[in-house]
């Protein structure tokens, strides 16, 4: 396990990414529904290649964090820089171009659709050809489509999945739609991936595995992964840092020892201990 | 052979629905040729081209990109009083009336894909029944403008007014005079040229499917956040669908107008929109084949019916819950599937592994 030193201003990053800017830096985010402050005052930073883990009970306010990071909320307070630049403006679109890729806690797949193809439109901004090089079928099109077809079987791998490539979507098993998604987040080639509850619905072998690939992406593209998951083997197995949220605020902040030592955090998860 | 079985299954499919159309028409084209083709099924061979155009065109929007649109006979409309108008002013010049037809095909089809552009920006912004309440107020709109237009060709040139007729010609002729809408128009269509027409729209849209932007815009039916979560702009695909949707319907208004020497507006209602819409859902949403055969037998329906005389709507009422029911019936589909899978087994055992159907 990597070992975690305190930054100034908004938190932890692991020893290997001390020397390189942190892909992803959140001060003072926030965003109220009506009076209802649904996040207040969020902070974080995510290192290049680190794995980071947000947890909390439910309702504590975590998708609505994932939410503000991919702007399909709009925060009503504080920054995000993504890489360095602010993401201030720019929609659920242009975030995705500048480098953050996500899943949801509710598989949102193009079910109609193939898995290749499901993959293929993760490709989407990276396959160059206009639509009417497509219609007309110019050289162009078969050459990027080719290319498309090999790295999407590529992608699919990782998760071995590529049997499954004609398949529509929607048909696959549970465990498989997720993984699929995860592999449509890749296509877009981010630089932070967001991974909203990836072992729900798995059973303990399935999550074994998970954890396996969620490591081997990280290694394999050099990637930083920030993951909301309940279950709480493998957040402490593989997040290096972690951050609990509450009620919309941070409770805690550190690595996985830290975090299961901490009063907070167990009374968060528990209740607080009846005086006698 | 070799390049069938490379084939995926969606090119297969594809080729079937070209092959299908190309097989009627020779068909048709034969039976032009000995004469045995009666005088009134004769007279509905370019209608019958014309709706096959507006089905699968709108099969584009409510099919593949999944927006309930109720008024695709504007953009008809539009299409068809442009394109006569071009029509007539290049006949001047030009004899050839193929090329005229074709001329006026592009400007109807790009003066529909204008008002498609007009209407969708704000439209698709709205999505379901919103979109669907819209687009119909939207046809009633175009079809209200044109009720009310007088255009007129004369050695000045072009003359347009709106609402009364207040062109001061010298000499010329009217095309558009208000509610009695296009008069004496070239009657430049021919079967040929629906038949282009139609293979020109199926293979723009098969094309457009099977291609990145299709598959955007496929993705936008399917689940819009997710689309926009791997960076497809939502907008620009939504507008792409419809406006490619809007300009072959204005291309098919074209066909349509120049069968006829007269057309009013009032032709192109919220009837035909939901007509052509019957034409979709019957033949199969995303399904252009469907939409294709769909679309014939009820345009031809109506004229084989006459024999019923005034009880003829009763009888296409019936037949059209009779299709609807039979299409949909899982007795009915099982059957027909258990049928092409033998059909398919005996020829892959006939002919070997190399046929692949």
């Amino acid at each position: 396990m990597a070992k975690m030193v305190p930054i100034p201003s908004t938190g932890l990053l692991t020893e290997r990414d001390l020397g390189k800017a942190p892909i992803l830096e959140a001060t003072h985010l926030g965003i109220e529904f009506g009076g209802l402050k649904a996040v207040d005052d969020f902070n974080i930073t995510v290192g290049r290649t680190e794995i980071a883990g947000l947890i909390g009970p439910n309702g504590a306010g975590k998708t609505t964090v994932f939410n503000l990071l991919t702007k399909v909320y709009q925060p009503t307070h504080g920054t995000i820089l993504l890489d360095g630049k602010d993401t201030h403006g720019m929609n659920a679109i242009q975030v995705n171009k500048a480098g953050i890729a996500r899943t949801f806690q509710n598989i949102r797949l193009f079910n109609s659709l193939t898995v290749e193809e499901n993959v293929k439109l993760g490709l989407h901004n990276h396959t160059n050809y206009s639509t009417l090089e497509g219609i007309l079928r110019m050289p162009k099109y078969w050459q990027e489509e080719k290319r498309a077809h090999e790295r999407a079987l590529e992608l699919l791998s990782i998760f071995d999945m590529q049997d499954l490539a004609d398949h529509k979507a929607g048909s696959l098993p549970y465990g498989a739609q997720r993984r699929l998604e995860i592999v449509r987040a890749l296509a877009t080639e981010p630089k932070l991936l967001l991974l909203d509850e990836p072992a729900a619905g798995m059973n303990p072998s399935e999550t074994a595995e998970l954890m396996e690939n969620i490591r081997k992406i990280r290694d394999t593209f050099q990637i930083a992964i920030l993951l909301i998951e309940h279950d709480m083997q493998l957040v402490m197995n593989i997040c290096e840092g972690i951050a609990v949220l509450n009620y919309g605020k941070i409770i805690a902040k550190g690595t996985p020892e830290e975090i299961q030592a901490n009063p907070q955090v167990i009374e968060a998860y528990l209740g607080k201990k009846k005086e006698d | 052979m070799n390049y069938l079985k490379n084939m995926n299954k969606t090119t297969r499919s594809n080729m079937v629905t070209y092959l299908m159309v190309i097989v009627a028409f020779v068909i048709v084209q034969g039976m032009i040729a000995t004469g045995s083709i009666s005088s009134s099924l004769k007279g509905q061979l370019v209608p019958i081209c014309a709706y096959v155009v507006m089905a699968i065109s709108l099969n584009l929007t409510v099919g593949i990109l999944g927006e309930l649109s109720l008024g695709h006979a504007g953009f008809m409309s539009a299409g068809a009083f442009s394109g006569v108008v071009a029509a007539q002013c290049f006949s001047q010049n030009i004899d050839n009336p193929v090329i005229v037809l074709i001329l006026a095909m592009i400007v109807g089809g790009i003066v529909a894909a204008i008002v498609g552009v007009l209407v969708g920006v704000p439209v698709l912004r709205l999505s379901g029944d919103y979109l669907a309440i819209v687009t119909l107020a939207f046809g009633e709109i175009i079809k209200g403008i044109v009720m009310n237009l007088y255009v007129g060709l004369d050695a000045a040139g072009l003359h347009f007014c709106m609402i009364k007729n207040t062109l001061e010609m010298d000499g010329g002729k009217m095309l558009i005079n208000g509610p009695m809408g296009l008069i004496g128009v070239p009657r430049i269509a021919t079967f040929v040229m629906g038949f282009v027409l139609v293979m020109v729209c199926l293979f723009v849209i098969f094309n457009l499917v099977n291609s990145k932007s299709g598959r955007a815009i496929m993705a936008l039916r399917d689940n819009k956040i997710a689309a926009q979560s791997v960076g497809i702009n939502v907008t620009s695909y939504k507008l792409m669908a419809f406006v490619i949707s809007a300009a072959m319907a204005g291309m098919a208004g074209v066909l349509f107008a120049t069968n006829f020497s007269t057309v009013v507006a009032s032709k192109f209602d919220i009837n035909t929109s939901i007509l052509v819409l019957v034409f979709v859902v019957l033949g199969g949403l995303g399904s252009m084949r469907g939409s294709i055969i769909a679309a014939t037998v009820l345009t031809v329906l109506p004229e084989m019916l006459r024999e019923f005389s005034e009880y003829r709507m009763l009888v296409y009422a019936i037949v059209l819950i009779v299709m609807m029911i039979a299409t949909n019936n899982a007795t009915v589909k099982n059957a027909l599937d258990g049928f092409a899978r033998k059909f398919s087994f005996k020829k892959k055992s006939e002919k070997g592994e190399n046929a692949n159907g």
